[in-house]
Protein backbone atom coordinates (compact mmCIF):
# COMPACT_ATOMS: atom_id res chain seq x y z
CA UNK A 1 0.00 0.00 0.00
CA UNK A 2 1.42 2.99 -0.90
CA UNK A 3 1.56 6.76 0.35
CA UNK A 4 -0.83 7.49 -2.83
CA UNK A 5 -3.26 4.58 -1.91
CA UNK A 6 -3.48 5.87 1.71
CA UNK A 7 -4.19 9.39 0.16
CA UNK A 8 -7.07 8.19 -2.65
CA UNK A 9 -8.91 5.84 0.86
CA UNK A 10 -9.17 9.31 3.19
CA UNK A 11 -10.18 11.16 0.56
CA UNK A 12 -13.01 8.81 -0.33
CA UNK A 13 -13.72 8.28 3.48
CA UNK A 14 -14.32 11.97 3.39
CA UNK A 15 -16.29 11.43 0.93
CA UNK A 16 -18.17 8.85 2.91
CA UNK A 17 -18.73 11.22 5.50
CA UNK A 18 -19.76 14.56 3.59
CA UNK A 19 -22.35 12.53 1.91
CA UNK A 20 -23.78 10.86 5.66
CA UNK A 21 -24.26 14.28 6.86
CA UNK A 22 -25.96 15.16 3.62
CA UNK A 23 -28.25 12.31 4.51
CA UNK A 24 -28.97 12.88 7.71
CA UNK A 25 -30.17 16.63 6.81
CA UNK A 26 -32.74 14.68 4.47
CA UNK A 27 -33.91 12.44 7.22
CA UNK A 28 -33.93 15.42 9.25
CA UNK A 29 -36.37 17.17 7.01
CA UNK A 30 -38.39 14.10 6.57
CA UNK A 31 -38.78 13.61 10.32
CA UNK A 32 -38.90 16.38 12.19
CA UNK A 33 -42.15 18.45 13.21
CA UNK A 34 -41.49 21.55 12.18
CA UNK A 35 -39.63 23.94 9.95
CA UNK A 36 -37.52 25.74 12.51
CA UNK A 37 -36.22 22.12 13.41
CA UNK A 38 -35.98 21.08 9.84
CA UNK A 39 -33.35 24.10 9.63
CA UNK A 40 -31.69 22.77 12.19
CA UNK A 41 -31.24 19.47 10.28
CA UNK A 42 -30.87 21.39 7.02
CA UNK A 43 -27.39 23.11 8.73
CA UNK A 44 -25.57 20.37 8.68
CA UNK A 45 -24.21 19.43 5.38
CA UNK A 46 -23.57 23.01 4.64
CA UNK A 47 -20.83 23.67 6.88
CA UNK A 48 -19.02 20.52 8.48
CA UNK A 49 -20.10 18.17 5.09
CA UNK A 50 -18.68 21.08 2.33
CA UNK A 51 -15.56 20.55 4.31
CA UNK A 52 -14.97 16.76 4.26
CA UNK A 53 -15.70 17.11 0.32
CA UNK A 54 -13.38 20.27 0.16
CA UNK A 55 -10.99 18.29 1.81
CA UNK A 56 -11.40 15.19 -0.23
CA UNK A 57 -10.71 17.11 -3.40
CA UNK A 58 -7.64 18.76 -2.37
CA UNK A 59 -6.35 15.18 -0.97
CA UNK A 60 -7.67 13.68 -4.65
CA UNK A 61 -5.75 16.59 -6.40
CA UNK A 62 -2.65 16.57 -3.95
CA UNK A 63 -1.84 20.26 -4.62
CA UNK A 64 -2.12 23.11 -2.16
CA UNK A 65 -3.03 25.25 -5.10
CA UNK A 66 -6.12 23.57 -5.59
CA UNK A 67 -7.13 23.79 -1.89
CA UNK A 68 -6.57 27.28 -2.31
CA UNK A 69 -8.70 27.71 -4.90
CA UNK A 70 -11.54 25.85 -2.93
CA UNK A 71 -10.98 27.89 0.18
CA UNK A 72 -13.97 31.19 -1.35
CA UNK A 73 -16.06 27.83 -1.45
CA UNK A 74 -15.99 27.51 2.28
CA UNK A 75 -15.88 30.99 2.82
CA UNK A 76 -19.03 32.03 0.80
CA UNK A 77 -20.94 29.22 2.16
CA UNK A 78 -19.79 29.94 6.14
CA UNK A 79 -20.82 33.42 5.05
CA UNK A 80 -23.44 32.87 3.50
CA UNK A 81 -24.78 30.40 5.44
CA UNK A 82 -26.30 32.18 9.00
CA UNK A 83 -27.65 35.10 7.13
CA UNK A 84 -29.79 32.43 5.42
CA UNK A 85 -30.47 30.75 8.12
CA UNK A 86 -31.47 33.95 9.89
CA UNK A 87 -33.66 35.01 7.61
CA UNK A 88 -35.41 31.35 7.28
CA UNK A 89 -35.89 31.85 10.97
CA UNK A 90 -37.17 35.21 11.64
CA UNK A 91 -39.85 34.59 8.94
CA UNK A 92 -40.49 30.96 10.74
CA UNK A 93 -41.14 33.06 13.85
CA UNK A 94 -42.83 35.66 12.76
CA UNK A 95 -45.64 33.93 10.47
CA UNK A 96 -45.82 31.19 13.55
CA UNK A 97 -44.47 28.64 11.41
CA UNK A 98 -43.17 26.43 14.11
CA UNK A 99 -44.65 24.18 17.15
CA UNK A 100 -44.98 26.35 20.49
CA UNK A 101 -45.29 22.81 22.55
CA UNK A 102 -41.86 22.10 21.91
CA UNK A 103 -40.21 25.28 22.88
CA UNK A 104 -38.81 25.17 26.54
CA UNK A 105 -37.99 29.03 26.33
CA UNK A 106 -39.34 31.93 24.16
CA UNK A 107 -37.04 34.78 24.51
CA UNK A 108 -37.86 36.36 21.93
CA UNK A 109 -41.66 36.92 22.47
CA UNK A 110 -40.62 38.99 25.99
CA UNK A 111 -38.37 40.73 23.90
CA UNK A 112 -41.71 41.27 20.84
CA UNK A 113 -43.94 41.86 23.97
CA UNK A 114 -41.82 44.72 25.35
CA UNK A 115 -41.41 46.05 21.98
CA UNK A 116 -45.31 46.23 21.26
CA UNK A 117 -45.87 47.97 24.79
CA UNK A 118 -43.63 50.77 23.78
CA UNK A 119 -45.22 50.42 20.43
CA UNK A 120 -48.63 51.70 22.14
CA UNK A 121 -47.54 54.00 24.38
CA UNK A 122 -45.80 55.83 21.43
CA UNK A 123 -48.73 55.52 19.62
CA UNK A 124 -50.30 55.79 16.11
CA UNK A 125 -47.00 58.25 14.69
CA UNK A 126 -45.29 54.74 15.28
CA UNK A 127 -47.89 52.40 13.73
CA UNK A 128 -48.15 54.61 10.66
CA UNK A 129 -43.91 54.49 10.84
CA UNK A 130 -44.24 50.52 11.22
CA UNK A 131 -46.25 49.54 7.41
CA UNK A 132 -44.05 52.13 6.05
CA UNK A 133 -40.08 52.42 5.16
CA UNK A 134 -38.93 49.58 8.12
CA UNK A 135 -39.43 47.11 6.53
CA UNK A 136 -36.53 47.70 4.61
CA UNK A 137 -34.44 49.12 7.66
CA UNK A 138 -35.27 45.87 9.02
CA UNK A 139 -32.96 43.85 6.79
CA UNK B 1 -7.30 -1.44 -2.79
CA UNK B 2 -9.39 0.13 -5.83
CA UNK B 3 -12.23 -2.49 -4.69
CA UNK B 4 -12.34 -0.90 -1.44
CA UNK B 5 -11.94 2.62 -3.26
CA UNK B 6 -15.11 1.65 -5.89
CA UNK B 7 -17.20 0.56 -2.90
CA UNK B 8 -16.40 3.45 -0.63
CA UNK B 9 -17.47 5.73 -4.11
CA UNK B 10 -20.67 3.87 -4.67
CA UNK B 11 -21.62 4.13 -1.33
CA UNK B 12 -21.33 7.88 -0.94
CA UNK B 13 -23.74 7.63 -4.49
CA UNK B 14 -25.71 6.29 -2.78
CA UNK B 15 -26.04 8.58 0.08
CA UNK B 16 -26.10 11.48 -1.74
CA UNK B 17 -28.83 9.54 -3.64
CA UNK B 18 -30.89 8.83 -0.71
CA UNK B 19 -30.25 12.60 0.65
CA UNK B 20 -31.54 14.45 -2.67
CA UNK B 21 -34.31 12.34 -3.01
CA UNK B 22 -35.63 12.78 0.75
CA UNK B 23 -35.18 16.58 0.37
CA UNK B 24 -37.23 16.49 -2.96
CA UNK B 25 -40.03 14.47 -1.18
CA UNK B 26 -40.06 17.22 1.88
CA UNK B 27 -40.06 19.85 -1.54
CA UNK B 28 -43.05 17.97 -2.64
CA UNK B 29 -44.92 17.36 0.89
CA UNK B 30 -43.72 20.72 2.73
CA UNK B 31 -46.61 22.37 4.73
CA UNK B 32 -45.29 25.84 4.65
CA UNK B 33 -43.10 27.74 1.61
CA UNK B 34 -40.39 27.55 4.45
CA UNK B 35 -40.46 23.85 4.43
CA UNK B 36 -39.81 24.14 0.79
CA UNK B 37 -37.36 26.51 1.20
CA UNK B 38 -35.18 25.04 3.39
CA UNK B 39 -35.38 21.39 1.26
CA UNK B 40 -34.96 23.13 -1.81
CA UNK B 41 -31.28 24.90 0.53
CA UNK B 42 -30.58 21.10 1.44
CA UNK B 43 -31.22 20.14 -1.99
CA UNK B 44 -28.56 22.77 -3.68
CA UNK B 45 -26.52 21.91 -0.57
CA UNK B 46 -26.28 18.18 -1.88
CA UNK B 47 -25.72 19.49 -5.24
CA UNK B 48 -22.66 21.49 -4.46
CA UNK B 49 -21.17 18.10 -2.51
CA UNK B 50 -22.09 16.03 -5.86
CA UNK B 51 -20.28 18.43 -7.98
CA UNK B 52 -17.13 18.04 -5.43
CA UNK B 53 -17.78 14.35 -5.20
CA UNK B 54 -17.37 13.84 -8.87
CA UNK B 55 -14.47 15.48 -8.89
CA UNK B 56 -12.87 13.36 -6.68
CA UNK B 57 -13.80 10.22 -8.19
CA UNK B 58 -13.15 11.57 -11.58
CA UNK B 59 -9.72 12.92 -10.71
CA UNK B 60 -10.03 16.54 -12.08
CA UNK B 61 -10.77 19.87 -10.81
CA UNK B 62 -12.18 21.88 -13.64
CA UNK B 63 -15.50 22.23 -12.09
CA UNK B 64 -14.05 24.38 -8.84
CA UNK B 65 -15.44 27.52 -10.29
CA UNK B 66 -19.02 26.16 -10.52
CA UNK B 67 -18.55 25.52 -6.76
CA UNK B 68 -17.65 28.80 -5.82
CA UNK B 69 -20.75 30.11 -7.95
CA UNK B 70 -23.01 28.08 -6.51
CA UNK B 71 -21.84 28.63 -2.74
CA UNK B 72 -21.89 32.51 -3.49
CA UNK B 73 -25.38 33.05 -5.10
CA UNK B 74 -27.22 29.97 -3.01
CA UNK B 75 -28.16 32.37 -0.58
CA UNK B 76 -30.13 34.99 -2.66
CA UNK B 77 -32.85 32.43 -3.28
CA UNK B 78 -33.68 31.62 0.56
CA UNK B 79 -33.85 35.31 1.31
CA UNK B 80 -36.17 36.05 -1.42
CA UNK B 81 -38.63 34.22 -0.38
CA UNK B 82 -38.03 34.44 3.06
CA UNK B 83 -38.31 38.27 2.78
CA UNK B 84 -41.78 37.59 0.62
CA UNK B 85 -42.93 35.36 3.38
CA UNK B 86 -42.40 37.65 6.28
CA UNK B 87 -44.21 40.14 4.91
CA UNK B 88 -47.04 38.41 2.93
CA UNK B 89 -48.05 35.80 5.61
CA UNK B 90 -48.54 38.09 8.39
CA UNK B 91 -52.27 39.48 8.33
CA UNK B 92 -53.22 35.74 8.04
CA UNK B 93 -51.17 33.56 9.93
CA UNK B 94 -48.83 35.62 12.40
CA UNK B 95 -48.84 35.29 16.40
CA UNK B 96 -50.86 37.43 17.77
CA UNK B 97 -47.40 39.36 19.15
CA UNK B 98 -46.74 39.83 16.42
CA UNK B 99 -49.05 41.31 14.45
CA UNK B 100 -49.31 45.17 15.34
CA UNK B 101 -46.11 46.39 13.06
CA UNK B 102 -42.57 45.67 12.12
CA UNK B 103 -41.02 47.78 15.16
CA UNK B 104 -41.32 44.68 17.75
CA UNK B 105 -39.81 41.81 15.24
CA UNK B 106 -37.04 44.47 14.85
CA UNK B 107 -36.43 45.02 18.60
CA UNK B 108 -36.43 41.01 18.86
CA UNK B 109 -33.93 40.14 16.59
CA UNK B 110 -31.44 41.76 17.96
Amino acid sequence: MSFDDILDLIAAICLVLGAFLSLAAGVGLLRFPDALSRLHAATKPQVLGLLFVVTAIALGARSWSTLLALLPVLLFQVLTAPISAHMVGRAGYRTGNFRRDLLIADELEEAVDEATAEADAAGEAVEDRGVGPAPTQNT
Amino acid sequence: MSAALTVLYFGAGLLFTAAALLAVVRIVRGPSILDRVIASDVLLTTLLLVIGAEMVINGHTRTIPLMVVLAATAVFGTIAVARYVSKQDKPGEAVPDVEPDVEPADGGTK
